[in-house]
């Protein structure tokens, strides 16, 4: 997995491979007390209705707490989607190709959680 | 520099260790043909439990956008979360979620370069199995049963 740059020098890849190794684990490490905090919350939020809700997410630890959550989930999540991705898919045009349409689809329900939550807290 | 290759199965064991000289070595391992074992059946556990958790991160996203929209498109949501089917496939959610929370656990540690021997390795997969089914349990039983 050597660049021939890199081993030249006597280096590693020169791609972002680390940077990605990194990013997964720290997530990871996030969404442990995050998943916690989120199965408190299914429970406390039991057969809520609506105003149950928005007075849920009006109170400032809810409300940081689940824009924390959806922010490492959808990260840690498009992190490990890109890895299942690049280990299934051989050709490099369809790999990216569909790297970027799974990064596009995730982007946009990641902001559709986040906007939803910004717009229960205010 | 060629690699004899006696068995045409073995075309697919070649690869390039670091300094890049050939080198035949199995690669990943091919489900067909490899033998099941603990090991490789919680990896990829891990990988499935994965990516059906980033579906349910899709719905709990259009949870929350029902939410941010009307008091009855959120009643519907909630019906719909307590249907049959909705309760079937939260069942499935929560025990994804445990078990990709247990055995997350075992891959961290590893990382920081603890139990990756053999024996520990096996033990600590037995333990995040019965860990995710018993957390599953406890979970549906305080929601159903005390809430």
């Amino acid at each position: 997995m050597r660049s021939p740059l890199g081993r030249a020098r006597g280096m590693g890849s020169a791609k972002s491979g680390l940077g990605h190794w990194w990013a997964q684990r720290l997530t990871a490490m996030a969404l442990l007390p995050l998943s916690l905090y989120f199965v408190l919350s299914v429970f406390l939020l039991e057969g809520a209705d609506q105003a149950a809700m928005l007075r849920y997410m009006a109170e400032p630890w809810n409300g940081v707490l689940f824009i924390a959550l959806v922010a490492a989930l959808f990260y840690h999540l498009q992190l490990g989607l890109q890895v299942v991705i690049e280990d299934y898919i051989h050709s490099e045009a369809r790999r990216l190709t569909a790297v970027l349409a799974m990064r596009a689809v995730v982007i946009f329900f990641g902001l559709l959680a986040l906007v939803s939550v910004l717009k229960l807290i205010f | 520099m060629v690699i004899v290759v006696p068995d045409v199965r073995e075309a697919l064991m070649q690869g390039r260790n670091t300094a890049g000289t050939l080198v035949q070595r199995p690669l990943s391992p091919h489900l067909q043909v490899y033998k099941p074992q603990i090991s490789s059946a919680l990896s990829i556990f891990h990988r499935i439990t994965g990516v059906a958790l980033s579906l349910g991160a899709v719905l709990l996203s259009l949870w929350l956008a029902a939410a941010a929209t009307s008091a009855g498109a959120f009643a519907l949501a909630q019906s719909l979360l307590d249907s049959i089917v909705g309760m079937l496939i939260l069942f499935g959610f929560t025990l994804a979620l445990f078990y990709h929370f247990c055995n997350g656990i075992r891959h961290l540690l590893w990382d920081a370069g603890y139990g990756f021997d053999l024996p520990t390795m096996h033990r600590t997969g037995y333990a995040v199995l019965v860990a995710s089914a018993g957390l599953t349990v406890v979970f549906w039983v305080i929601g159903l049963v005390i809430l």
